[in-house]
């Protein structure tokens, strides 16, 4: 499936164009953390409950591509997940070749 | 009715005739911002009901997924208005002072910490970068192929109907099909990597930091499936044509990839520096 790629088109954050989802993430996880004088520490523990239900899908999903550079260089990015694959693409192989050689 | 002040974020004085906190720039729970000026820093807040910030309701509101949409639109609403005219430094979701004395003293308290951070960020906008394979079918198959053993599961899934799309006619056009899928999607993951590679790489040395983030979950609102990179990227004000020109440069043409650049934002993946994370995060938890 070939979908021509798009040219990047910039917009201001403040619009309704921003995805909720970049700004949630910005919003949630980023930002300084201070403490205000009515006592929001629970914030800690309560958005990162939110967090996590959000987040750790994605997280465990990319692990499973071998996509974890978020936690790391780039440069050092696995290929487990590719060999992987290589060696499940083998066995469906040999598998086809015995259903073929049964059926002949 | 009682009022508590949300804080969106501590910036330093600007000219008041340049306020980019126009009387249509609503906040938080729909209240217009205002700022509060303490001793060379100034706090851009809302006046919010007190009732619905206290701890017992932030504790059942922080659940809400509507309330904290709306809340963190209204965040960034004042925030993104903010980078217009000066370069704010965005506060976490939800800080909350009593009243104005409480502000003071929380730019009194971390004083320190704004002043740093002001200095390095001034002028500096945050530009965000995402990198999609795309092809519904491919990422699907990934997500749905989560975590099965391949072989077995497959001839299961053939005999036992519960194969999704065209039904292969025997087990092996089952296994012929799904290898062939799975061929043409390994092939758009691959070049999605190669592409945020050489994205990530050449796009660093425009910027003055990077920070890459979590790919996004296709389930978040407005997310879309096959995130690969995505990464934000602090630049120069000035600079900011240069690098959305560098994006599209390096964006590959005709191809199953996707390029998405987002910006300016105002600078909140460089809020707290990783360079001394014990330390800034340490003391402020």
């Amino acid at each position: 499936m070939t979908t021509p790629s798009r040219l990047p088109d910039p917009y201001g954050s403040g619009g309704s164009g921003a995805n909720l989802a970049d700004i949630l993430e910005r919003v949630l996880d980023k930002g300084i953390v201070i403490a205000g004088d009515i006592r929001i520490n629970l914030l800690d523990i309560e958005l990162l409950t939110i967090k996590l239900r959000l987040v750790v899908a994605s997280v465990e999903r990319a692990k499973e591509m071998g996509i974890d550079w978020w936690e790391d260089d780039p440069s050092l990015s696995s290929g487990a997940r590719r060999r992987e694959l290589s060696e499940e693409n083998e066995r469906l192989r040999q598998r086809i070749a015995a259903l073929e050689a049964d059926t002949a | 009715m009682t009022e508590v002040r949300y804080v969106y974020a501590v910036t330093r004085p600007f000219d008041g005739a340049a306020t980019p906190l126009r009387e249509d720039v609503r906040g938080v729970a729909g209240a217009p911002a205002r700022l509060l000026a303490h001793d060379g820093l100034v706090a851009v807040l809302s006046d919010v009901p007190a009732e619905d910030f206290s701890d017992v309701a932030l504790r059942e509101r922080l659940e809400d997924l509507d309330w904290l949409a709306a809340t963190a639109r209204g965040h960034d609403a004042v925030v993104s208005a903010l980078t217009a005219a000066a370069t704010p430094l965005p506060l976490r979701l939800v800080t909350v002072c009593r009243d104005d004395g409480g502000v003071r003293r929380m730019l009194d308290s971390g004083r320190d910490q704004f002043t740093r951070a002001l200095e390095r960020l001034d002028g500096r906008v945050e530009w965000g970068v995402k990198v999609y394979a795309e092809g519904a079918e491919g990422t699907q198959e990934r997500q749905g192929a989560a975590g099965a053993r391949p072989g077995k599961a497959a001839v299961r899934a053939a005999g036992g109907g519960s194969a999704q799309g065209r039904r292969p006619a025997t087990g092996r056009d089952y296994l012929k099909q799904r290898m062939r899928r799975r061929d043409a999607t390994e092939g758009v993951w691959a070049q999605a990597d190669a592409v945020s590679r050489t994205l990530h790489s050449e796009l660093s040395r425009y910027a003055e930091a990077e920070q890459v983030h979590r790919p996004q979950d296709p389930r978040l609102p407005g997310a879309a499936r096959g995130n690969v990179l995505n990464a934000a990227y602090l630049v120069p004000r000035e600079k900011g044509e240069a690098f959305a020109e560098e994006v599209r440069r390096l964006t590959p043409p005709g191809t199953g990839i996707r390029v998405e650049l987002t910006g300016p934002w105002a600078p909140y993946s460089f809020a707290v520096t990783t360079a001394v994370p014990a330390a800034e995060e340490g003391g402020s938890e």
